[in-house]
């Protein structure tokens, strides 16, 4: 198993000026481990981070776009695998935190746990790529190839919590975290970053 | 006043070019179907996302309008009610212009949409004005003009826009 924050240090390392998106308590780690302008917190509406990715990777193609999804974010939305796939777009790059439960919302188990193949899903969806991971030194020697491939690739984490992070929920909520955000994609628009 | 013929998709396609629509991001509805979707899906001045899911189309509407394309979500008030909390989210809360096309399935001809048989179809401006979402009902040709202003009015003060679809529409 993999430590949340311990793979999302491995995902840093090498996220360049990529955006990522992120869920509940891969956003309060990406906080600490990756604070950026660039990230942007898929809150408020449950399972859409895919989709959020999906977007911003069509709309600025020229930069990667990690997505930080759930297994039970991931169970809320599952046709956007099939959507993402059906787009193709070769900048993003969707990773899944496997920890079999909603612990965000008591750690109850999604349905399924332990039966259910989320690369399986990916791979018959029609992800160009798919990996597996459940220890993180090899995990950290693939990071690198994964981000270098022509996406969409599928990456699924057997993961475990990590060291806790502060769960800031008026940061990720708020109007102002959103605004610097896109303050953010306008500057790389405008070719300013 | 309503159309007795349905109303012309080619004058909707035109508006949403007007209002400078980049992206349509869609699921099937029968009431645009024919004289909407399938003449967009050829249209090559359009980039056509097709959905598995309504509330999905919520969510890459939001990175579209992020990165400063626009994008119409085309689709049925069935699947505006079941996104309805991607909507307050994403749409209201997050003040993003998520410009929607909906199409009001069954909606009877002559009859306002607040006035229809159809509960559904009854409560889609109700629900519009309690989560405070510009919108109006195109339901003849008249009303297609207000289209183009209306996105623009989206876009401009990042604000989410419902335009209802209020009969089946022609090629």
């Amino acid at each position: 198993m993999i430590r949340r924050d311990e793979g999302l240090k491995e995902i840093a390392k090498h996220r360049g000026d990529a955006i990522v998106v992120a869920v509940y308590n891969s956003a309060f780690d990406l906080r600490r481990v990756s604070p950026s302008p660039l990230n942007y917190y898929s809150v408020g509406a449950m399972g859409l981070a895919s989709s959020h990715g999906l977007g911003l990777a069509l709309g600025l193609p020229s930069r990667k776009v990690i997505v930080l999804d759930g297994d039970g974010s991931l169970l809320m939305n599952v046709g956007s695998l099939v959507t993402i796939a059906s787009q193709a777009p070769r900048n993003l790059y969707h990773f899944v935190g496997e920890n079999g439960c909603y612990e965000a919302n008591g750690s109850h188990p999604i349905p399924g746990r332990g039966r259910l193949s989320f690369a399986g899903m990916a791979r018959a969806a029609g992800y160009l790529h798919v990996f597996e991971f459940d220890d993180l030194d090899r995990f950290a020697i693939e990071v690198p190839r994964i981000l270098s491939l022509s996406g969409p690739v599928f990456t699924t984490l057997k993961i475990v919590p990590g060291e806790p992070s502060p769960l800031d929920y008026e940061f990720i909520h708020g109007p102002g975290t959103r605004q610097d955000f896109k303050a953010a994609i306008a500057a790389i628009l405008a070719g300013k970053a | 006043m309503v159309d007795e013929l349905g109303l012309a998709g080619g004058e909707i396609i035109a508006a949403l070019k007007r209002g400078r629509i980049e992206y349509v991001v869609a699921l099937p509805d029968i009431t645009t179907s024919a004289g909407v979707l399938w003449p967009i899906s050829r249209d090559q001045d359009f980039k056509l996302v097709r959905l598995c899911k309504e509330d999905e189309g919520v969510a890459i509407c939001a990175g579209l309008a992020i990165t400063q394309h626009r994008a119409a979500l085309l689709i049925q008030y069935t699947g505006f009610l079941d996104s309805l909390n991607a909507i307050r989210a994403i749409a209201c809360d997050y003040a993003l212009p998520i410009c929607m096309v909906i199409g009001l399935l069954e909606k009877e001809p002559h009859v306002k949409p607040r006035e229809s048989k159809r509960f559904g179809v009854r409560i889609m401006e109700p629900i519009l004005e309690t989560m405070g979402i510009d919108h109006f009902c195109i339901d003849g040709s008249q009303d297609i003009a207000a289209l183009p202003p209306a996105i623009e009015r989206a876009y401009e003060n990042s604000r989410p826009l419902a335009a209802l679809v209020g009969q089946r529409v022609r090629p």
